[in-house]
């Protein structure tokens, strides 16, 4: 590869004089199938996500005070899906998470998180986004992250969840069976995950009629200037990981898989309440 | 019909060995699929293009077709013929008119008809990877059973989709013929693909704010995969895949070139405005469309596994190796 220049190797030193020991340290303990330029198949790179874990670091740590719960839940190696309530109009849930099984865990892992499909088409969260590891939510990029022993973040509400009114928060929306499916495919245990704190990020109500004019499923405006959600509030986030579930059977029986939804969704749900209940304040 | 003799070999051994046609042969494809199979000595290859052969010691005896009267069926029934090759459309033509084009009226459908007549045993038709388009909503990693969503707004694409819908209908139609569609990833080389086309410029144009992961393969390794292709017995479609998939950016920077991001709603208009200024005799022209068919702006890469368990197909060319094979 052509050297790098100048102005590259001063930020290089400087995002790693930023971060520090410790989390350099983490960026090589990392495991990835990365070649001999540094990127995996995915496009995922360590050197990009040095970069963005700058910005993410201080958002864990400064602005969120992200409080993490029984992360010993995720198994260190091997494949896993991890599953969560999506909330909160712009997606630091799942940046959260990401830096939280990043951060927190011996053993440092890269969450895939999976993306709307609309993404690819927005400039530069297209490659972005695809260099900190996260992927298009394909049921094959998810069935081979799997196979490949890696973790998967699922958000079954997708949409659903993200862009509930704030009247509804913390009740969970129709969950999508796909990671279902995917765990009876790969025999992946599911870590059911709660993320509490997300939606007072950004605490919104649903203009539908401009929504319905713009053709978006979705358009939320918040009692503050600029009264669309860009910024969130800096609310606590609190995550609980609860125990692997393994589930067995077939993933064509759609009985089957939507029993084992449900059964998950209820975990979640209690496991929401018990956080709502041993939270005292929102913001601290 | 002319009849040229590019082939040194003695007579005699030409007979104990079978006969593989292949088309298109004055391109630089061709030229490198008889150069791997001479080395295998067990094939005698026999070329047909529609121009004269640019270099007449390509190791392979040469006919250039001009007359429209199926000039494919004289050769295939005065011969005992082995396999047919059909390179397709992996080098973008240079320019509107170009010789190269004429390949198109005397084209696959027509060819692969020819092969039933003249139970010919065994057909390879090399299209490409490309067929499956480059979409936002693409899946990493597209098996051969995907849809093939490409757009045929350009002349190179659309000969590329042509030739591959109807060796796939020919394929699901004939039983006698082992067909074998090759679907390779972009190819870098010195041959005039469109990837390569697009890469060998000084600038490269890219678009502000996309930087997809992508696939290439080395030339040679083509020429490889088509051997391998050859031997077993095999058929059906396959994905080709080089040593792995790497960002454009990381592609450009690996040759040195410099990249002029240009922001995507601009590329089109800016571009062709560009090119047109450049004048008509600019090579590029599939080049181009690596630009303005979203090449450079979604992913469109293959699961090659198919390829490398049945044709028994390893890439010889690392990646570094098959990025610098433009220059």
């Amino acid at each position: 590869m052509q050297t790098k220049g100048w102005l590259e190797r001063r930020m290089d030193r400087l995002v790693q004089r930023r971060l520090g020991r410790d989390i350099m340290q983490r960026f090589e303990a990392l495991d990835l199938d990365d070649n001999e330029y540094g990127y995996d198949p995915f496009g995922c790179s360590k050197e990009s996500l040095s970069y963005a874990a700058v910005i993410a670091g201080w958002l864990y740590r400064s602005y969120f005070r992200c409080e993490v719960h029984g992360c010993e839940n995720v198994p260190a190696r091997g494949r896993c899906l991890l599953v969560a309530n999506h909330s909160g109009q712009l997606p630091f849930d799942a940046l959260m998470t990401v830096m939280a099984i990043f951060l927190e865990p011996a053993q440092p892992r890269v969450v895939r998180s999976t993306l709307e499909r609309f993404i690819p088409r927005v400039p530069f969260a297209s490659y972005l986004l695809s260099r900190w590891g996260q992927i298009v939510g394909t049921p094959d990029n998810c069935l081979r992250l799997l196979e490949d022993e890696e973790l998967v973040l699922v958000f079954p509400e997708g949409a659903r969840g993200i862009a509930k009114p704030f009247s509804r928060r913390y009740q969970l929306t129709r969950f999508g069976r796909g990671f279902m499916r995917l765990a009876l495919q790969t025999g992946a245990p599911v870590v059911p995950m709660a993320i509490i704190g997300a939606e007072e990020q950004a605490p919104a109500i649903n203009a539908w009629p401009i929504a319905r004019l713009l053709g978006a499923p979705s358009f939320p405006v918040v009692p503050y200037p600029p009264f669309f959600p860009v910024i969130p509030l800096p609310a606590k986030y609190r995550m609980y990981f609860g125990e692997p579930l393994t589930f067995t059977g077939d993933a064509s029986d759609d009985n089957a898989v939507a029993d084992n939804v449900a059964a998950v969704k209820q975990r979640i749900q209690s496991m929401i309440e018990r956080g709502l209940e041993e939270r005292r304040y929102v913001f601290w | 019909m002319s009849s040229g003799n590019g082939s040194a070999v003695e007579p005699a051994a030409r007979l104990a060995r079978s006969r593989v046609v292949i088309t298109r042969a004055n391109g630089h494809m061709a030229r490198l699929v008889a150069e791997r199979l001479g080395r295998l000595q067990q094939y005698h290859v026999v070329g047909i293009g529609a121009g004269r052969l640019p270099d007449p010691s390509a190791a392979m005896e040469y006919h250039q077709l001009d007359s429209p009267v199926d000039p494919v069926g004289a050769i295939l029934r005065h011969r005992d013929v082995e396999a047919v090759i059909d390179l397709g459309a992996p080098e973008a033509p240079d320019r509107l008119g170009d010789d190269s084009r004429v390949h198109d009226a005397l084209d696959t459908a027509r060819l692969l008809d020819a092969c039933v007549t003249h139970s010919v045993r065994k057909v390879i038709v090399l299209s490409s990877a490309s067929v499956y388009g480059p979409r936002p909503e693409n899946t990493q990693f597209l098996r051969e059973d995907a849809p093939l969503r490409a757009s045929p707004a350009y002349a190179w694409m659309r000969d590329t989709i042509d030739i591959d819908a109807a060796a796939s209908s020919f394929m699901q139609t004939t039983t006698d013929i082992a067909v074998t569609i090759l679907r390779p990833v972009h190819i870098l080389g010195r041959l005039r693909s469109a990837a390569s086309n697009y890469l060998r410029r000084p600038i490269i144009p890219t678009l502000l704010g996309f930087d997809p992961m992508m696939q290439v393969i080395h030339e040679q390794d083509v020429a490889e995969v088509i051997a391998c292709a050859l031997s077993r017995d095999t058929r059906g479609i396959y994905n080709v895949t080089g040593p792995g998939q790497i960002p454009l950016s990381v592609i450009i920077r690996e040759l040195g070139r410099r990249r002029m991001p240009i922001p995507h709603l601009l590329a089109g208009p800016l571009w062709r405005l560009a090119v047109g200024r450049a004048g008509k005799a600019d090579r590029s022209r599939a080049g181009d469309s690596m630009l303005e068919a979203d090449f450079v702006r979604f992913v469109c890469m293959v699961d090659g596994s198919r390829a490398r368990a049945e044709l028994g197909f390893q890439p010889r060319f690392g990646l570094r190796e098959s990025i610098r094979a433009v220059d």
